[in-house]
C-alpha cells in the first residue's frame, strides 16, 4: 500500500539562508546571555539596597556596576561581530522604530551606561575616592534613589527585550510565543544572582542572595513549562515548532543541559545548602550560569529552523 | 488619485519552471553570483499514481502588513510606491532581523553586508516598463500591475480566476497571488 506523499522542490540556491535558515550564530547566544546576566545583576543589586536602605560594604556589591558595563560592552562587542554592514552601526542610533524590539534594545543600551557608572560612583570604595571624583560623587549619592528604581526599570526592560527580540519574529514560529520575554528575564535574574554568588559579599548578602535565586530558578521552570504546553495545545504549527523538544533534534541537549543541569540540579542543591544550613558551594551558581548559556544558545539555534517553509 | 496596490500573479497553470524569470532578475539587478531574488518552487501531492504536481514562480511577497518592515530597527526596510517593500541600502546594519522575521523566506545577505530581495523592479515600473522577470517569460504566466485599479489586467484576473496566497496564516496579508 502506498502513503500520501507532499514533496516540495526547490530550485533556490541561497546559501546565506538554505537550507537551514541560519542566520544568528554564537554571537548572538552570547549577547543575549550577558544582556540578561547584566539586566539581572542590576535589578538585584539595587532591590538589594532598596531594602537595606543602605549602600553595601562589600566588595563584590561595589563592584558590580562596573562588572555589569564590562560584560554589556562585551555583549555589544560579539553583537557587532554578527553585523554584516559593521560601517553601518551608527544607523541604530539615526532612527527609533517602537515596532522594532531590536529598536528599543539600541536605545536601552545607550541609557545602562551612564546609570551604571553614575550608581559606580555612588558607592565608590575607599581607595577611588579620589579628589577630582567629588563632584560627580556628590551628583551621584544626591540621586541614589531616584537611581536605583530606574536601575531596577533598565534592567527589566533591558532582560524583557532580549527574549521578545526573539519573541516577536513571528516567522520562526519556535520563537513566536511572548513566554520568552518573561523567561529571559528570569533567567537574566538567575544568572545576575548566580554570577554575585561568586563574588566577595558579606555571609547576610550571599543567604539573601542564594534565595532570591532559588525563587529565580523556580519561576524559569514554570515559565518554561508554559512554553512547552502553549507548543503542545497550539496549532500544527505550534506542535511542530515544540517536536524539536518533545523527541525531535533538539530534545536531548535541551533537557539535559537547561532543565536538569541549568535549574533542576541547581534547584536541588540551593535547597539543600539553605534548608540544611550547608556552606554554599561554587558548583551551584555554575550550573546555573552553564544553564542560562545553554538556554540561549538551544532556543537560538532551535528556533532558526521552525520557519513556515517546512509546513505543507 | 486613489494609491496603487502593486500585485504580482503566477498562473501555476501555465508556468513550466524554465528559470528564464530568475536569470532576467539576475541579470537585470546585477545579483551576486551563488544569490537569486527569485526562485522555483515545485510541490508534487497526492498517492501513488494519482500524483498532482504544481511548479510555481516565486519571490519576496511584498505584504501589506510586513513583518520585515515591523522588525527593522533603522527603518531601511520600508514601504515605497505601490506598497513595494524595498531596503534602503544606505540604512542597513546588517542586522538580519528582517530574514528571521520573514515567513517566506525571500531576502538574504548580499556580500556587500546590506541585505537585499526583490524589489517589483520598482525602477522600471517608474519608468512604465513591467518587472524583467514578467517580460521574458515565455509562457505568459507573470502578470504584474496595480490592484487597485479595477480596469487593470491583474484586477480583472483576481476577478475572473481562482487564486490563493502562500501561507495566509502568517496575517502578513502577501501581494504575490498564485492563479490555479
Amino acid at each position: 500500500m502506498t502513503s500520501p506523499v507532499h514533496e516540495t522542490v526547490t530550485t533556490r540556491l541561497n546559501p546565506a539562508i538554505d537550507p537551514a535558515l541560519h542566520i544568528w550564530g554564537w554571537e548572538i547566544t552570547v549577547y543575549l546571555f550577558l544582556g540578561g546576566l547584566v539586566a539581572g545583576l542590576f535589578i538585584l543589586s539595587a532591590l538589594f539596597e532598596l531594602q537595606k536602605a543602605k549602600p553595601s560594604t562589600s566588595s563584590g556589591m561595589r563592584s558590580v556596576p562596573l562588572l555589569a558595563l564590562v560584560l554589556l560592552s562585551l555583549g555589544m562587542g560579539t553583537l557587532f561581530l554578527d553585523l554584516e554592514y559593521k560601517a553601518h552601526v551608527y544607523r541604530f542610533y539615526l532612527a527609533f522604530r517602537p515596532s522594532s524590539p531590536m529598536s528599543w534594545g539600541a536605545w536601552i543600551l545607550l541609557l545602562v551606561y551612564p546609570v551604571g557608572l553614575l550608581l559606580w560612583l555612588g558607592n565608590l570604595p575607599a581607595a577611588l575616592q579620589l579628589p577630582v571624583l567629588a563632584r560627580p560623587m556628590a551628583v551621584a549619592q544626591r540621586w541614589r534613589r531616584p537611581l536605583l528604581w530606574l536601575s531596577v526599570a533598565m534592567g527589566v526592560g533591558l532582560g524583557l527585550y532580549t527574549g521578545l527580540l526573539l519573541g516577536t519574529l513571528s516567522a520562526r514560529i519556535q520563537w513566536s510565543s511572548t513566554v520568552l520575554g518573561p523567561l529571559f528575564l528570569t533567567s537574566g535574574i538567575s544568572t545576575g544572582a548566580a554570577l554575585l554568588l561568586l563574588l566577595p559579599l558579606h555571609a547576610d548578602e550571599r543567604k539573601t542572595l542564594i534565595r532570591w535565586d532559588l525563587v529565580a530558578i523556580a519561576t524559569e521552570l514554570l515559565l518554561l513549562a508554559l512554553l512547552l504546553i502553549g507548543y503542545a495545545s497550539g496549532s500544527s504549527a505550534a506542535r511542530m515548532a515544540g517536536a524539536v523538544f518533545m523527541g525531535g533534534a533538539w530534545t536531548a541537549s535541551f533537557w539535559s543541559l537547561v532543565v536538569v543541569v541549568g535549574l533542576c540540579v541547581p534547584l536541588a542543591m540551593g535547597l539543600l545548602e539553605v534548608r540544611k544550613h550547608l556552606p554554599l558551594i561554587a558548583l551551584t551558581p555554575v550550573l546555573v550560569l552553564i544553564g542560562g548559556l545553554s538556554l540561549r544558545a538551544i532556543l537560538l539555534a532551535s528556533g532558526q529552523e521552525t520557519g513556515f517553509r517546512l509546513l505543507p | 488619485m486613489r494609491n496603487p496596490r502593486y500585485v504580482m500573479l503566477v498562473d501555476t497553470r501555465l508556468c513550466v519552471g524554465c528559470k528564464a524569470c530568475v536569470l532576467a532578475c539576475k541579470s537585470e539587478n546585477n545579483v551576486p553570483d551563488g544569490y537569486c531574488r527569485e526562485w522555483i518552487v515545485e510541490d508534487i501531492w497526492g498517492e501513488f499514481p494519482d500524483l498532482r504536481a504544481e511548479i510555481r514562480s516565486t519571490r519576496c511577497n511584498h505584504c501589506s502588513n510586513a513583518p520585515c518592515v515591523d522588525a527593522c530597527p533603522t527603518g531601511a526596510s520600508h514601504f515605497a510606491l505601490g506598497g513595494v517593500v524595498l531596503v534602503d541600502h544606505d540604512a542597513c546594519t546588517g542586522c538580519k532581523a528582517c530574514i528571521a522575521s520573514c515567513p517566506y523566506d525571500a531576502r538574504y545577505v548580499h556580500p556587500d553586508g546590506y541585505v537585499d530581495k526583490c524589489t517589483f523592479c520598482l525602477h522600471r515600473v517608474a519608468r512604465g516598463e513591467l518587472p524583467a522577470c514578467v517580460t521574458v517569460c515565455p509562457t505568459r504566466t507573470l502578470h504584474f500591475g496595480d490592484a487597485n485599479d479595477p480596469h487593470s489586467e491583474v484586477s480583472a484576473l483576481l476577478r475572473s480566476r481562482e487564486w490563493k496566497v502562500d501561507h495566509p496564516e502568517t496575517g502578513a496579508e502577501p501581494n504575490l497571488y498564485f492563479l490555479v
